[in-house]
């Protein structure tokens, strides 16, 4: 109780924030303007395979993320999400070396791996031989771009709390955002709880090793969590939890019919916008089609649902202006207008410096106003590990 | 407020109902306490008003239950959140959300409150239990007794006319249970809220108690005032226990009424020595069986336990006392050698090969020197029936007296096809002491064994305790009871942040301390009596010397 109260009273003064100038108050941004921003910028890096410009994406993504985060747990882990990145591009560059497509004699060679004979039947895949440096390049530049496009999505998860951006979810899909809700505070404490059991296991000195040793923690920590979640759904219960009425079996299969088709929709809108090949009506007109069926399916599954919601985000002028910058961005990449499109995709043959188009790159730096339109996160309550550690 | 018309609720694996032809009912605005042993039905009661029973648990209702006017029958649980509000013994297990102003605000999003009001009514709680500070903090990083407070607020904000608590502090320090108690007393006077709570700690609620509900066990419940339904019930705290021995009338049932009714009795007991609380021990010089010296253990850089020296004699019993994460399980861990330890020796004799570390031996010979039973002693059951675990238990060890007659001994009459599940909090305790004593340690050590134990069971814990120290053992128990330790206990050991801040004998130490001191030490203060038994056996005693005399 002590501890308590003197942390709470050390982070009492609020942080002053520079340059707030005293009009942007610190406040938590809609999450979903976040994630718009985010996805959004995934969606003009799936444009280019232009490696300055995705390093830009990248240095912007960094910025915006320091600038903006709160010292919440899920907001410490965009590093995860560099390493994950840059995994993905040694992975890819790795197997274009050892799954070599071969060299053109134009090719700058760079080394040879021994090479693996294979059967006649698996004739269509070789295995090492000579590694060019055109080949590696083009497969890094490819890695870069989907390393880019999941640090997109982790800049969301980093600056949006996600159990606040499920709450966002409309009423049909509310019981599913619970679900992921409980989830995600459960898997903690079956960590914990796996951990209480292992370290009792050596009071009996159990057998460390087989299929017991895994018995004799299995065991407890199962039926420690089917226990504790029946109290969690009798607490939610006698909470009101299910209150609102439910659908009727019709209404449940129009709004499931519904959703189906407008996801399919989606898709397909989806390819069709992405593949220039693809026929024109897959484009944008099965997109809003597939939006529409959507967003009437959870209208009718969410008509039954009468909750409230505690102090729901405002979506205002700083909302606007975040979601505005990331689909601009977007849009820019995609218009071909004012530069030559070739500059996105550079070719590797002959291998030249790729340059730097002016548009694109005004167009990803507009991306990262992002990081001084957003209100400042508020900050952090008190220390969190003080009192956590004091219990074992 | 609550009406119970001829209740009989009976499970389908039962062959008795858990309750029978129950006639009750509950005036707004009380305070009004379950008392009954375990399995007496007490959560089967308070299950039944907001209709967790039979609408969730399962098994038939007959008769008829209403709350403010609504019939359980059609009004499951959740139609009933706005009236019934319940708060269950662990309330980290009904949390949803993860910070305590969601926490506060769910109920209400669940009954659809417009957002405004919302607003308000969380502001409002928050002042009421004490919790604006806390407001943003996450929910699991709480102290237990303030993710209480949250849990009685979570309910509190959907405004019900009843509030159902089931054993709100036996989890809790004897401080964050005051707290906790502080805020419920609060609801009753300031806001009228009808409260009904079941709680093992009798010593700590009956005073706040209105009404009591007696359940004997049988099925049926008793109802009336505290004062008359406590002189014959087979429960009592020690203050009921004096004010029975003394023959109080009416009985006391705060500690200020009692002191003024004590008077005379302290001027009987004031020209004599009071006898000792546990039979002395044999005189001589005590063998020492654990040494431990600068015991330093750090969870993230931060000490759980700083620098703590500790001797454990045999047929001592020591209590481990302090409030909630003061360091006592990482102490006892830290002991037993399994336990994370970053400094300081330990040294334990009658090893089989000497004396030795048990940090530093194999699990198999740790647990030679020194057994201990967890605070969840669940945690070491995986096996399908309490023979299994006695048959592995005896496998794993091979040495010394076999589980089963260790088990009888401790608590007659489990059977061997039981699942171990399926026992109560008591038997568990006892089946897991008894596998533990397989290995025949002379040092044992129960962290919080009297969680969840009512005072039959209590007793036979301090039985068991006595007859281990007897064989020559050094026996340990961290504990938050004190009137436990008081009845139990040669020695006390006090924590506080890491540090033990006092160790002596067991009256040395609690007679002086406003927190830890027993109730008939408080009674009865300046004279140093602990226990009810001692004034009963120095009563008897006079009694005695009076009939002689002539």
């Amino acid at each position: 109780m002590s501890a308590v109260a003197r942390t709470t009273v050390a982070a009492a003064p609020p942080a002053t924030v520079p340059g707030a100038g005293g009009r942007r108050l610190p406040r938590t941004l809609h999450p979903v303007a976040w994630w718009v921003w985010a996805l959004a910028l995934a969606t003009a890096v799936s444009r280019t395979a232009n490696p300055l410009l995705l390093f830009l994406v990248l240095a912007v993504l960094g910025y915006v993320v320091t600038a903006r985060r709160t010292e919440a747990p899920w907001a410490r882990g965009f590093k995860y999400y560099l390493y994950l990145a840059l995994t993905v591009v040694a992975i890819r560059v790795v197997f274009r070396a050892v799954f070599a497509t071969g060299i053109t004699p134009h090719d700058h060679f760079l080394f040879s791996l021994p090479h693996l004979p294979t059967p006649d039947w698996y004739a269509g895949i070789r295995i090492g031989g000579p590694v060019s440096l055109e080949a590696l390049l083009s497969s890094a530049t490819d890695g870069l771009r989907l390393a880019c496009m999941m640090c997109c999505i982790g800049a969301a998860n980093t600056l949006a709390n996600p159990k606040r951006a499920l709450r966002v979810l409309p009423g049909a899909l509310y019981e599913l955002g619970v679900a992921v809700t409980v989830a995600i505070s459960v898997a903690p404490q079956l960590v914990q709880s796996v951990q209480r059991v292992a370290r009792a296991k050596r009071l009996r000195a159990a057998r460390a090793h087989g299929t017991k040793a895994l018995r004799g923690i299995v065991v407890p920590v199962l039926e420690d969590a089917l226990e504790r979640s029946l109290r969690l759904a009798a607490a939610m219960d006698s909470r009101g939890y299910g209150r609102a009425g439910t659908a009727t079996r019709r209404s449940r299969r129009v709004t499931g019919a519904l959703m189906l088709l407008g996801m399919c929709g989606l898709c397909a809108g989806a390819y069709g916008l992405l593949d220039a090949t693809a026929p024109a009506f897959l484009g944008l007109p099965a997109m809003s089609a597939g939006a529409a069926l959507c967003v009437a399916g959870l209208r009718l599954g969410g008509r039954r649902v009468t909750r409230t919601r505690y102090r729901p985000d405002p979506w205002s002028l700083p909302e606007w202006a975040v979601a505005g910058s990331g689909v601009l961005s977007a849009v820019l990449l995609f218009a071909n207008l004012g530069y030559d499109p070739a500059q996105l995709n550079p070719s590797f043959y002959p291998l030249t410096w790729p340059g730097l188009p002016l548009v694109p790159t005004a167009a990803i730096l507009l991306a990262g106003t992002a990081g001084s339109v957003a209100p400042p996160p508020t900050p952090a309550p008190a220390p969190a590990f003080a009192r956590r550690a004091t219990t074992p | 407020m609550i009406t119970f018309d001829q209740v009989t609720v009976q499970y389908e694996d039962a062959a008795e109902p858990a309750l029978r032809d129950v006639d009750l009912t509950v005036e707004e605005g009380e305070l009004c306490l379950v008392i009954g042993h375990t399995g007496a039905g007490k959560s089967t009661l308070l299950g039944a008003v907001n209709g967790l029973v039979p609408h969730f648990t399962g098994g038939t209702l007959y008769g008829r239950v209403t709350v403010d006017g609504r019939d359980t029958a059609g009004h499951p649980p959740r139609e009933l959140a706005d009236v019934v509000g319940v708060v269950g013994q662990d309330p980290i297990d009904g949390f949803v959300t993860d910070t305590v102003e969601e926490e506060l605000a769910y109920a209400m999003e669940q009954l659809a409150i417009p957002p405004a009001t919302m607003r308000k009514r969380a502001e409002e709680t928050l002042d009421l239990l004490g919790l604006a500070d806390l407001r943003h903090r996450a929910l699991h990083e709480l102290s237990g007794g303030q993710q209480q407070r949250v849990a009685i607020g979570s309910v509190l904000t959907a405004h019900p006319r009843v509030l159902v608590l089931d054993e709100p502090t036996s989890a809790l320090d004897p401080t964050a249970a005051e707290e906790v108690l502080a805020a419920v007393t609060r609801l009753v006077h300031d806001l009228g809220v009808t409260v009904l709570m079941a709680e093992h700690r009798l010593e700590r609620v009956v005073q706040y108690a209105d009404r009591i509900i007696h359940l004997p066990g049988d099925g049926h419940a008793r109802t009336g005032p505290p004062a008359e339904i406590l002189r014959t019930s087979t429960i009592a705290p020690p203050i009921v226990e004096l004010g029975r021995i003394a023959r109080w009338s009416p009985l006391p049932l705060s500690i200020r009424d009692a002191r003024r009714a004590a008077a005379p009795l302290r001027a009987t007991l004031a020209d004599c020595t009071a006898p000792p609380v546990r039979p002395p021990l044999p005189p001589g010089d005590r063998e020492t069986l654990l040494t431990a010296r600068g015991i330093t253990v750090t969870y993230h850089g931060v000490a759980a336990v700083r620098e703590a020296d500790l001797d454990l004699y045999a047929g001592q019993v020591t209590a481990l006392m302090g409030r909630n994460g003061s360091g006592k399980s990482s102490l006892l861990w830290a002991l037993q050698g399994s336990g994370p330890r970053r400094a300081g020796r330990v040294r334990v004799t009658g090893g089989t090969k000497g004396d030795a570390d048990p940090h530093t031996v194999p699990p198999a010979e740790a647990r030679r020197l020194v057994g201990l039973v967890p605070q969840t002693p669940a945690d070491l059951l995986y096996l399908e029936s309490v023979g299994h675990e006695l048959a592995q238990a005896d496998a794993e060890s091979g040495t010394g007296p076999t589980a089963r007659a260790l088990l009888d001994r401790l608590a007659p009459g489990i059977d061997d096809a039981a699942h171990p599940r399926d026992l109560s909090e008591g038997q568990k305790l006892a089946l897991v002491l008894a596998i533990q004593l397989t290995a025949a340690p002379r040092v044992v050590l129960l962290d919080e064994p009297t969680r969840g134990l009512d005072y039959q069971a209590k007793t036979a814990l301090t039985d068991i305790v006595d007859a281990l120290a007897a064989e020559g053992r050094a026996v340990v128990i961290s504990t938050h009871d004190v009137e436990f330790a008081a009845r139990a206990a040669d020695r006390v050991v006090v924590m506080a942040e890491g540090d033990i801040v006092a160790d002596g004998p067991t009256a040395e130490v609690i007679l002086s301390s406003p927190t830890f001191a027993p109730q008939t030490a408080k009674i009865l203060s300046p004279l140093p009596y602990l226990t009810t038994h001692q004034v009963a056996r120095r009563l008897t005693a006079a009694a005695g010397d009076e009939e002689t005399r002539p």
